[in-house]
């Protein structure tokens, strides 16, 4: 069975999975933002998959939009770290345990 | 010799995956980082086979290059060697392994229906020639709304380094 539309997306669904996974169960605020890069780009195979497959020949439409999603998530990720900095200058810690303060 | 390819990057991209979450050797952000390059590498692979080119040269020099280089410079101004003594709480594994199940059993339950034979054969090329026309005119707005985006990440990062954060 030659590769087709549906094994990109079962990768893209599995890699999307896999950062959940890593979302919900690590501690670690920068592994969680790593995870959260994994489930990006997970997303962005979906979508070039999708492109290549049912986009019309001369208008990649999909793949213009995982352009912007790979420049948002680069703009995310700069504010994302300059806040786990801010933080760690502030409380000395990046394990999501110890920044329970907005808890009721 | 196409589906070799596409099995090898597949599998390299799912294992770096995986060591990026779950390593079993190391709990240091610094190997989770490492991994996370490789799988942006093995994507870019993938890219490569969905004829994304500007996309996968994009993927390297923006993910692989700038962003990862952002993630060790912070994971080295942090010094987090104290954190990898702590225990991952089974309730979180338990939580974890149940949403991504869910949304496992959702995306196969709604592959089974979806009626893959109408889909066509692969005819999109991307190359940047394409992609700068679709950019360029109909595109026009979200470009220029990205480039302010973007301004506005820099004076925000800056105005976050500040050494007295009000």
């Amino acid at each position: 069975m030659s590769v087709g539309l549906e094994h990109y997306l079962v990768v893209s669904v599995l890699l999307f999975c896999l950062g959940l996974l890593g979302v919900i169960v690590r501690r670690n605020l920068l592994v969680i933002y790593m995870s959260l890069e994994l489930m990006l780009n997970a997303a962005n195979l979906a979508l070039v998959a999708f492109s290549r497959y049912t986009d019309r020949p001369d208008s990649p439409d999909g793949q213009v939009f995982v352009f912007f999603i790979i420049t948002v998530a680069a703009a995310e990720v700069s504010v994302g770290l300059a806040l786990i900095v801010a933080l760690y200058r502030k409380r000395q810690t990046a394990h999501v345990e110890d920044l329970t303060t907005l808890k009721l | 010799m196409q589906d070799a390819l596409f099995y090898t990057f597949a599998f390299l991209t799912l294992v770096f995956g995986f060591l990026v979450v779950a390593n079993p050797f190391s709990r240091n952000p610094v190997t989770s980082a490492m991994f996370l390059v490789l799988t942006i590498v093995s994507l870019a692979g993938l890219f490569v086979l969905l004829h994304a080119f500007f996309l996968a040269a994009v993927q390297i020099l923006v993910y692989a290059g700038a962003v990862m280089v952002l993630f060790l410079f912070v994971i080295m101004m942090l010094d987090l060697k104290e954190e990898e003594r702590r225990k991952i709480k089974t309730l979180g594994i338990v939580g974890g392994l149940i949403s991504a199940g869910a949304i496992l059993t959702i995306f196969l339950s709604s592959l089974l229906k979806a009626p893959l034979g109408a889909v066509q054969s692969p005819a999109v090329e991307g190359g940047t020639v394409p992609l700068a026309k679709l950019l360029f005119t109909q595109y026009l707005l979200p470009f220029e709304i990205v480039s302010v985006l973007l301004l506005v990440a820099i004076i925000g990062v800056v105005l976050l380094s500040k050494k007295d954060l009000k």
